[in-house]
């Protein structure tokens, strides 16, 4: 059982060691940013990968793209705004909040609200009778 | 009043999901709108396929209706397109750019000589650069760019000879009346 789990993480650090050896960057910082952001980019190909995890070609293309960026020195939303201004806010995991997406924000608390409300009145109202 | 409302509520909200989930139903997801569309077409400068033939850039859609095709030899669909591209390079309605995708050129050039050249001008992408500067996520994608470099319209997947007549001609003589 120890050996399997060595193995796997191994395997694991395998992985990480991989990706450290295609991008090699000079700072932690952009490191971590080039992980985040292929983390939160999607591969419009496979659409529910991500870029960082996405064997498409496509996937590969975009990743060497942000890998260059980042280098550069851009910033997170200096990225996303390019990603987005060629392949459109679908590109995002994490959806804008902006006029056609603030239902799907909001939408959610509106609803455990009203659920809420209904929920206190119904007690409300019982507890009322029982005391009657 | 009290009751109905708590009947009606629900109700409401049953027949506002099933309308908006009806209208999904036959989308395919993998169609995603492109941004593009009513911008300039992006800048760009390629070596032709052809060796020795001219360099590529956004001048060629200068004064001329468009069709910009990204296409590779190694695409299944592109294939399957190819007839109708040849049938559109025959009507002469419009002028037509390739962009060979992600291809090795030795290969492009054998497919094109052995199914037919439909276009005017093909750039040469192997990196795929040029892909990404129009957001192309799939082949074959194909774009309707008029007379001042604007994108019009985008076709995502195979031009059908349907789409062809119904959508792309139409406003292919559209776009020439404009000035």
């Amino acid at each position: 059982m120890k050996k399997i789990a060595l193995g796997i993480v191994l395997l694991l650090s395998l992985c990480v060691a991989q990706a450290k050896a295609v991008y090699p960057f000079e700072y932690p910082a952009q490191q971590q940013q080039f992980l985040r952001l292929t983390d939160e980019l999607r591969c419009l190909v496979c659409q529910n990968e991500n870029l960082a995890s996405s064997n498409a070609a496509l996937a590969a293309d975009l990743r060497h793209d942000v890998y260059v960026r980042v280098k550069a020195g851009q910033t997170d939303k200096q990225i996303k705004q390019y990603m987005v201004s060629k392949y459109g806010d679908f590109i995002l995991f994490k959806p804008l909040f902006d006029s056609s997406t603030w239902v799907l924000w909001l939408g959610p608390f509106a609803l455990l609200l009203i659920g809420v409300i209904v929920v206190l009145s119904i007690a409300w109202r019982r507890s009322k009778a029982g005391k009657k | 009043m009290r009751r109905f409302w708590f009947t009606i509520i629900p109700f409401v909200i049953f027949v506002a999901l099933a309308i908006t989930l009806w209208f999904s139903i036959g989308k395919d997801p993998h169609v995603v709108p492109s941004p593009l569309v009513n911008k300039n077409a992006p800048q760009f400068s390629a070596p032709s396929l052809f060796v020795g033939k001219p360099k590529l850039d956004q001048g060629i859609f200068k004064g001329k209706v468009t069709l910009l095709n990204v296409f590779a030899s190694w695409c299944i669909t592109c294939r399957a397109e190819h007839p109708i591209l040849m049938d559109i390079a025959a009507s002469h309605q419009v002028q037509m750019v390739g962009v060979n995708y992600k291809d090795q050129r030795d290969i492009a050039l054998k497919w094109l000589k052995q199914y037919g050249d439909p276009y005017n001008a093909i750039a040469y992408d192997p990196t795929g650069q040029i892909g990404i500067d129009f957001g192309v996520y799939g082949t074959p994608e194909t774009f309707l760019i008029d007379k001042h470099g604007v994108i019009r319209y985008k076709n995502i997947g195979a031009v059908s000879p349907r789409i062809w007549k119904d959508k792309l001609l139409p406003m292919i003589k559209k776009l020439k009346q404009e000035a």
